[in-house]
């Protein structure tokens, strides 16, 4: 069950983003240049969080940015943003935010697959400290495809 | 024994709570069907299901049900996903 791709292209290190809507854009934007969604799609996901709460940030520093498969999707794809200054979301035990991965699957694309390979990488509880101290897109590549 | 999880698209964290929730639930040796679900979807998938599995955020939009509804905190803790599994079918 691989991951989906992550090219240098999807990583942004030591971002700058003023609140938790600029950091989804952020994710939005390192998704749209890897060719994996199209602009609307950073909508869409900062739009889950709206309706739902922050609800995305799944552990300690870790939110995990994503809206459903649909139109505004090229292909499955993630991409890893990682924050100079954390920043909160409003979530009551995982807040601040340092690392915010963008996920996109594709209408029918394998969603039990790439959040399967997601959960190998973060069940080892160093992962997120590792990225948010990452200097190198070939290390978040490393840390990412450890799993 | 069926257990439903939850998030708002029924992708991603619904799914990572799955593929945990069936990690822990297999160390623990208990047989379960695991479905992950949108918000949307959640009255037909949970009429028969014994847990929910979700976060703190959608506690109220599942509203009366007879399944125990468990809070997951942080997703990739197993830890954390084995205690409140063990304490709800225990």
């Amino acid at each position: 069950m691989p991951l989906p791709a992550l090219p240098s292209s999807a990583v942004e290190l030591g971002a700058s983003a003023d609140d938790w809507r600029s950091a989804v854009r952020l994710v939005g934007l390192a998704l749209e240049r890897s060719g994996a969604a199209l602009p609307a799609y950073a909508d869409e996901m900062v739009r889950m969080i709206e309706e739902h709460g922050p609800y995305v940030v799944i552990a300690p520093g870790l939110a995990l940015a994503h809206a459903r498969p649909g139109p505004t999707v090229v292909a499955d794809g993630l991409a890893v943003v990682t924050l100079a200054t954390p920043v909160a979301f409003g979530h009551p035990h995982n807040d601040p935010v340092s690392v915010v991965l963008g996920l996109a699957i594709a209408p029918g694309g394998d969603h039990l697959g790439a959040v399967a390979s997601i959960a190998n990488v973060f069940n080892d509880s160093g992962a997120i400290e590792a990225l948010a101290s990452a200097t190198t897109v070939d290390d978040v590549q490393k840390i990412m495809a450890d799993s | 024994m069926k257990i439903v999880t939850i998030c708002g698209a029924g992708i991603g964290s619904s799914g990572i709570l799955k593929v945990n929730a069936e990690r822990v639930l297999q160390k623990l040796d208990i047989e379960a069907e695991v479905v992950a679900v949108d918000l949307d979807s959640l009255a037909a998938a949970a009429a028969d299901a014994q847990v929910i599995l979700t976060s703190a955020e959608f506690v109220e939009a599942i509203g009366k049900t007879w399944a125990d509804v468990i809070v997951v905190e942080n997703y990739f803790d197993t830890a954390e996903l084995t205690v409140k599994l063990e304490k709800a079918l225990g």
